[in-house]
């Protein structure tokens, strides 16, 4: 991938890399060359590597003292909360940690949307994030249920009805999910066995995820393809690790104020509530990062097609690289598809608080608008500003702009003198 | 080239094996799976005993079935009236309220709303029965679907009267 050979120095070195040539690989993450207008947007495929690993090690540590049992899982997390030394901080890190991990994803894949960092030749990149982020969606949700609140029992247990809707084996599908007639000890103990697993195989994914980015290298705000290495690119270490564990620094503020001033913000009171399964709480609402796709699942008035309907509100993310024809990445030099990708994000979060709204009324009036433009801007908008946008001259290099022609040391030199 | 299209021995060794191969990834796989069905503990769980003789008429008690909680309501006359009042036309999920309820004067259904499984709240919603708060499904005096999501009537489970004040769930 680095256009030359590389040796490492000591013979030690040389010895252990003519075998397994590490070294040749941790030389690469550091030359890697990087185009160097890349703006804080992205950093945060750092910022997410470091959620997840994150939630690792703390999920690691609640495992030590958690109890995955329905008699006993309520209150071995308080136990945790209150009795464990620092328990309360793997707990609010780790619960916190979550929502952090899903702000952060949400704001990786629009910065993609609106850069076109899913066109050829980054599909792969990006179809391989998709289920990364279906794989997220999964452990969250089976991680809320661990508490075993009345949030966690009844969210288990929508969620879980939702595969009800398949026609005929519906009803044996659902058994076999809880492992009996309802949500109960059976359904826990495997949600903690999948909960556990999960974010190995979503490790395993970003190592994918990382080595396709490798191959074409990063997208850039421009969008243009450039030459690397030259004088387009900056080497990833030290330029870009520094601009990464700034942004990072900025972001863990963020997450410090959620942790240590508002840890239960995001989460729901009843969840303090054990779990009781005569009594389903007065409003069921699923954690916020889930709430588009609620909406969606409760717009449709028929279970089967509102469940359909939800699936297909990620896989139309899955196929976007086909859906998106215009040849032209970044939607700064597509100023139609500019408007419509606010629009869009307008929309998502329309979904969003409409999802943690009643469905009734005016509520749900709008969550079937904001649905069926969800649809239109993904299956009709897109295919056809591909073909009608009028789109504007693209630079030939990201230095283009500013020097003209094309990037030139000597330039670059007289540019910095004035 | 003749000769490469002719099906041979070779292919027909090949298939075999892949055939063979399958049927075996498939056992073994099949444990894997059936793993995660309902054991034989949740299976002993099947049937339930229910005293009721301390229900009065316009009362419900719930129970817990396989997980499950079940209504038993022991209707009033009017209760019933308006359950059998109901042309089958305007039900989403036809059924006659005698089909439900063997004998008029006690409902025993899962308390599960069939649209995603919360327990319904009783005597509210438009049609005097029960109303499900997570995504507003309204049910009949008789447990009947009749505005909302769901798609279908709460079901009845097997039961029967063990002698007058008690109901065998199950």
């Amino acid at each position: 991938m680095s256009d030359h050979e590389y040796t490492p120095k000591s013979k030690l070195g040389k010895w252990f890399n003519d075998r397994l040539p590490l070294l040749t690989l941790s030389n690469h993450l550091q030359e890697y060359p990087t185009p160097k207008n890349l703006n804080y947007w992205w950093t945060f495929g750092g910022i997410l590597t470091f959620c997840l690993i994150t939630q690792i090690v703390t999920g690691l540590i609640l495992a030590m003292h958690y109890v995955a049992s329905a008699d006993l899982a309520f209150g071995s997390v308080e136990h945790i909360m209150r009795d464990v030394n620092y328990g309360w901080l793997m707990r609010y890190v780790h619960a916190n940690g979550a929502s952090m991990f899903f702000l952060a994803v949400y704001i990786h894949i629009f910065r993609s949307l609106y850069y076109g960092s899913y066109k050829s030749p980054r599909e792969v990149i990006w179809i391989i994030g998709m289920i990364i982020y279906f794989l997220m969606m999964a452990t969250a949700f089976m991680g809320y249920v661990l508490p075993w609140g009345q949030m966690s029992f009844w969210g288990a247990t929508v969620i879980t009805n939702l595969f009800s809707a398949i026609p005929f084996v519906g009803e044996s599908v659902t058994n076999w999910l809880w492992g009996g007639y309802a949500v109960d000890n059976p359904t826990l103990t495997r949600f903690y066995s999948l909960h556990y697993l999960f974010p190995f195989l979503i490790f395993g994914l970003v190592i994918l995820h990382i080595w396709a980015l490798h191959v074409p290298g990063n997208n850039n705000p421009i969008g243009i393809d450039i030459k690397k290495p030259s004088k387009d690119t900056v080497p990833f270490h030290p330029y870009i690790v520094i601009k990464d564990l700034f942004a990072l620094l900025i972001f863990l503020i963020v997450f410090a104020f959620f942790v240590f001033y508002s840890p239960n913000i995001l989460g729901h009171a009843d969840n303090y509530i054990e779990a009781n399964p005569l009594v389903t709480p007065a409003h069921i609402v699923p954690e916020w990062y889930l709430l588009p796709f609620y909406a969606i699942l409760r717009s449709i008035p028929d279970k089967l097609f509102g469940v359909i309907a939800m699936f297909a509100a990620i896989f139309v993310l899955v196929i976007l690289p086909w859906l998106d024809t215009s040849k032209v990445r970044s939607a700064i030099f597509r100023p139609l598809y500019k408007q419509f990708y606010w629009f869009l994000v307008a929309d998502v979060l329309i979904l969003g608080y409409v999802g943690a709204m009643p469905a009734e009324g005016l509520y749900l009036l709008v969550a079937r608008v904001a649905t069926a433009y969800y649809f239109l801007h993904f299956l009709v908008i897109l295919p056809v500003l591909g073909a009608k946008e009028k789109t504007l001259d693209i630079p030939l290099s990201l230095t283009e702009p500013i020097l003209g022609g094309s990037p030139n040391e000597a330039m670059v030199k007289k540019n910095k003198e004035i | 080239m003749e000769e490469d299209k002719k099906t041979n021995r070779r292919d027909f060794i090949f298939t075999a094996s892949y055939a063979l191969g399958a049927v075996g990834v498939g056992a073994a796989v099949w444990p894997l799976i059936d793993q995660m069905n309902p054991d034989a503990s949740v299976k002993a769980l099947a049937s339930t005993e229910v005293d009721v003789s301390g229900v009065e008429r316009g009362q419900s008690i719930t129970v817990l079935w396989r997980g499950k909680p079940v209504f038993i309501r022991r209707r009033t006359e009017e209760e019933i009236a308006k359950a059998k009042d109901v042309k089958l036309e305007d039900l989403p999920h036809p059924e006659t309220d005698e089909e439900r309820a063997k004998n008029p004067e006690w409902l025993v259904m899962l308390g599960v709303c069939t649209h995603l499984g919360c327990v319904p709240l009783g005597d509210k919603g438009e049609y005097g029965g029960w109303f499900c708060p997570c995504h507003g499904s309204h049910y009949d005096t008789s447990g009947r679907i009749r505005k909302g999501p769901a798609p279908t009537n709460m079901e009845v489970p097997k039961y029967e009267f063990v002698n007058s004040n008690t109901i065998k769930i199950g």
